[in-house]
């Protein structure tokens, strides 16, 4: 039990640490292919200015990306071998395609990306960053494919029992577009545009309100804006996809993500709320059938209840999903809001006598990278208690010869070297804002004779 | 069973991973060996040269490790699982040191405080001395069995278990090979002092590498008799030995005579006769188990399902010109001694 909360602690922990990365890295490979294409479309030095300034950027979060993935692609051996042993048939083939097609081509083409500014031409440079950006985009199909078949299995047979059953893959293209992949590979991109882009409107909104780099700040601010505008718009109907992918392949989800727990009956829709998990109730400002008509298009059709589960199928934390769900959703509509609202005054012409809405900007950073962490957390929880939907419950799922003093250990070694990730990630990432844009120049190069005795 | 090319798909498989890990050694084993020697390295020009000699390509060098993690954990699930999970702790190690060697290279220049530069500095030193000398350890473990027992699961005891002798023997011999690799892809992407500097290096850890090559391999005929055998049994495997041994030999041959494209071609090479060497001591075996060899884990035992590695040779015959192409292209592009310039670490 004591290994089997430790496991799953590291693993979220871990997980979602790495997560802050990958988003930013997919978010601003988008960025930088645009800021580029317009160089050498417009042959415009402004766009050259923010590519090298946002490159540097990006490298940061690619590294940590780089180096904290690791570990999640060695976890599964170690914290989860039962799981790995069995779904390796079927996960396998997912990693192993993600490393060929996808991290090879990221990694491969990145040094030409950082440091091939002086050594290829322009149109090669270009290519480059497009690999790296492609990379990106396919490493995400890769292991969201594989996340999605855990939650909703297909195009697979069990082979063997008990101990030594598994997973065995029948159909490969059934089991890549499993019922769930392609909504939520959109959705996840899509978070992933988001969290790069609103990075970019929240740096520029703070230069153009210090009166930095006035000029360049404006130009991307409004490729951000459209960017942000157009997915956040996106991110919308996605979202309702997985959501109604949710009602049809994971029925308990669905009801723990809106704390429905009657057996069969029409189901409300919350704005906000509290589930009282032991008189299963929700106090909180609801549409009432609203769930069934997201659904149905019928406020009065019957959706299953979490009692319809037995206890020891049903998710265990039901208010968290809930809270985490309605706060992914909540950030949605503040993104919508916020960048059609800008767009509209861009349109007049006065966006940038508008220093309140830069203010917050300046801030909206965090939101998309919070509504990604809540969003998984939303899919991951919900999916509990079991690892493999339906097949292979989580608290079988661990390794069986690993002790719980082992995984302490490593949960505090890397608590700490995360921390410090962590720091180093906003120190650096503060000290590139404020020196600003232009100067190529400073790498802070210490005169080259410095001697080390 | 199915065969293809007169393989049997297991066999097939059990040879694209030793293939990706031999090309991992290879790739990233001159980074290690690079960042070994960085203490070494007094000046802050030339620290920088040697950390620029790697700094467009270790990325793309790593990334072999994680195809070839996944190419395990896709071909043989049950060896991934389990033996991961037995060598917790050094894996937790390793990854710990692959993070603080990533984050020293990205950090190491962007401040210009001395103690910074040192610090990091230190921490990248330290950090690819581990990990050369823990993929040995690793290996070492893997060559020499652990304890498995049923249902597949580790039955050892004790934290530090897997610093046995012989893995110990396998780690300093890994970590001063990489150190001659390193030593030579540094003497071919510097000029001047620093590639002097190196010349002389590199006759220390060569020494080195001999004399732990050799304690090993007197370990292994004396205390592990399940390799032993294996060469005792197939006399006509004592082929490859010789070949290593006469690759090795042609490193300083070809030093001497200022060769060095070639001498970096033959270290190499002799990390991929090693490698060889390996596999034919595994085969068909991938872990030994020390408690009874029924509980042994096969290339059959823990592969995964024939469709399975059916598709992956398909994944793997589209990804590896991909793969190659870019590799020899990125390679091309960054040739020649390293200049340092805006874009340098
Ligand atoms: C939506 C995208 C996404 C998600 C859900 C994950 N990752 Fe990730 N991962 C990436 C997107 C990504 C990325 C964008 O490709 C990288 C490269 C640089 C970066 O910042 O993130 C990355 C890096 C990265 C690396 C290093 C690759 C390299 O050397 O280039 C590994 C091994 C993993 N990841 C493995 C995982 C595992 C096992 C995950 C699940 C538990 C996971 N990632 C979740
Ligand atoms: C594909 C293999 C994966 C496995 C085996 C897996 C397994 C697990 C497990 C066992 C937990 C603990 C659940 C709990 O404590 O309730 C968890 C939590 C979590 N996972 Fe996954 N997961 C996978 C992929 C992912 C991916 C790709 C992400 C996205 C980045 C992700 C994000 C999360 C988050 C945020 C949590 C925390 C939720 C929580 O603590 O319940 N997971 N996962
Ligand atoms: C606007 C309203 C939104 C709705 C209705 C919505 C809906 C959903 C649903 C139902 C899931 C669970 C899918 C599953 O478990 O299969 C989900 C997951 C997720 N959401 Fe959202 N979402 C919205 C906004 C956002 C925003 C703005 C972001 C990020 C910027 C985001 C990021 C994520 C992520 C990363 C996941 C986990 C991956 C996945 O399961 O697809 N969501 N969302």
């Amino acid at each position: 039990m004591e290994t089997e909360i430790l496991a799953r602690i590291q693993f979220a922990f871990t997980v979602g640490f790495h997560y802050i990365y990958p988003p930013l890295s997919i978010g601003l490979g988008l960025i930088l292919v645009l800021f580029e294409s317009l160089y050498l479309k417009t042959k415009n030095e402004d766009y050259h200015q923010l590519a090298r300034f946002w490159t540097k950027i990006f490298a940061i979060t690619f590294g940590i990306g780089v180096a904290t993935g690791i570990v999640m692609e060695f976890e599964f051996g170690t914290n989860w071998a039962t799981y790995s042993r069995f779904v390796g048939d079927i996960f396998g083939s997912a990693l192993a395609a993600e490393g060929i097609f996808a991290f090879a081509l990221e990694s491969g083409f990145l040094g030409i990306l950082l440091f091939g500014w002086n050594r290829v031409p322009k149109w090669v440079h270009l290519v480059s960053t497009i690999g790296v950006f492609l990379g990106s985009m396919f490493s995400a199909v890769w292991i969201v494919v594989a996340n999605s078949w855990q939650q909703t299995p297909a195009g697979f047979h069990i082979v063997g029992k008990g101990f030594s059953a598994r997973a065995e893959i029948t159909d490969f293209w059934q089991m890549v577009f499993n019922p769930s992949s392609v909504d939520r590979l959109t959705h996840t991109w899509i978070g992933a545009f988001l969290a790069g882009s609103f990075l970019v409107l929240s740096v520029h909104a703070y230069y153009i309100l210090k009166g930095k780099h006035l000029d360049i700040s404006k130009k991307a601010f409004k490729i951000a804006l459209f960017v942000a505008t157009f997915f956040s718009l996106a991110q919308l109907f996605t979202g309702h996809k997985s959501a109604d992918g949710v009602a049809k392949n994971q029925p308990a989800k669905l009801a723990a993500m809106e704390g429905h727990y009657v057996k069969n009956a029409p189901a409300d829709l919350y704005l906000f709320g509290w589930v009282n998990q032991n008189t299963q109730k929700v106090n909180g400002l609801r549409i009432k059938g609203g769930l069934s008509f997201l659904v149905h298009q019928d406020f009065n059709k019957k959706i299953i209840g979490l009692n319809h589960f037995p206890k020891d199928e049903q998710p265990s934390q039901v208010n968290a999903v809930f809270q985490f769900y309605h706060l992914m959703v909540l950030i949605g509509m503040t993104l919508i809001g916020l960048t059609v609202l800008s767009l509209f005054y861009l349109v007049k012409g006065n966006l940038y006598e508008k220093k309140w809405l830069l203010r917050i900007f300046v801030f909206s950073a965090i939101l998309p990278q919070l509504a990604n962490q809540f969003g998984w957390f939303t899919a991951e929880m919900g999916r509990q208690p079991w690892v493999v939907y339906g097949l292979l419950r989580t608290d079988q799922a661990f390794s069986q010869a690993v002790s719980a003093n082992q995984i302490l250990f490593s949960l505090i070694l890397f608590f700490f070297v995360y921390l410090l990730l962590f720091l180093l990630f906003i120190y650096m990432l503060n000290k590139k804002i404020k020196h600003g844009i232009s100067d190529l120049e400073d790498k802070s190069k210490l005169s080259l004779n410095a001697k080390y005795e | 069973m199915e065969t293809l090319l007169g393989l049997d798909y297991p066999t097939l498989w059990f040879l694209v991973v030793g293939g990706l890990f031999a090309g991992y050694a290879i790739l990233d084993g001159f980074d290690f060996g690079a960042g070994a020697w960085h203490l070494f390295l007094k000046k802050e020009e030339s620290r920088r040269i040697a950390l620029n000699a790697i700094g467009p390509v270790w990325d793309g060098n790593e990334v072999w490790l994680v195809i070839g993690g996944g190419a395990l954990f896709a071909g043989f699930p049950i060896m991934y699982a389990t033996f991961f999970s037995s060598m917790y702790i050094p894996f937790m190690l390793f990854l710990v040191f692959i993070i603080f060697r990533a984050i020293s290279i990205e950090f190491r220049s962007k401040e210009k405080m001395l103690w910074w530069r040192k610090m990091w500095d230190i921490s990248y030193s330290v950090s690819s001395i581990a990990l050369a000398f823990l993929l040995g350890v690793v290996l070492g473990n893997v060559l020499q069995g652990i304890a498995i027992g049923e249902k597949l699961t580790y039955s050892g005891s004790g934290f530090f278990e897997f610093l046995n002798p012989f893995a110990l023997l396998v780690g300093f011999t890994s970590l001063f090979l990489f150190m001659t690799h390193g030593a030579i892809y540094l003497i071919l992407k510097t000029e001047g002092r620093l590639f002097a500097k190196m010349t002389k290096l590199l006759k220390k850890s060569y020494f080195l590498f001999l004399l732990f090559f050799i304690l090993m391999s007197v370990y292994t005929f004396v205390f592990i008799p399940h390799l032993a055998a294996i060469f005792k049994s197939k006399l006509y495997l004592i082929i490859v030995p010789i070949l290593t041994i006469l690759s090795i030999a042609n490193v300083p041959r070809l030093t001497n005579k200022h060769a060095y494209g070639w001498a970096f071609f033959f270290s190499s090479l002799t990390i991929a006769l090693l490698m060889v060497l390996v596999a034919f001591g595994l085969y068909p075996n991938l872990l030994y188990s020390t408690i009874d060899q029924k509980y042994s884990l096969t290339i059959y035992n823990s592969a995964a399902s024939i469709k399975s590695l059916k598709i992956m040779m398909i994944i793997v015959a589209i990804g590896t010109p991909l793969v190659l192409g870019y590799t020899i292209f990125v390679y091309k592009t960054f040739s020649g001694k390293v200049k340092l310039d805006e874009t340098s670490y």
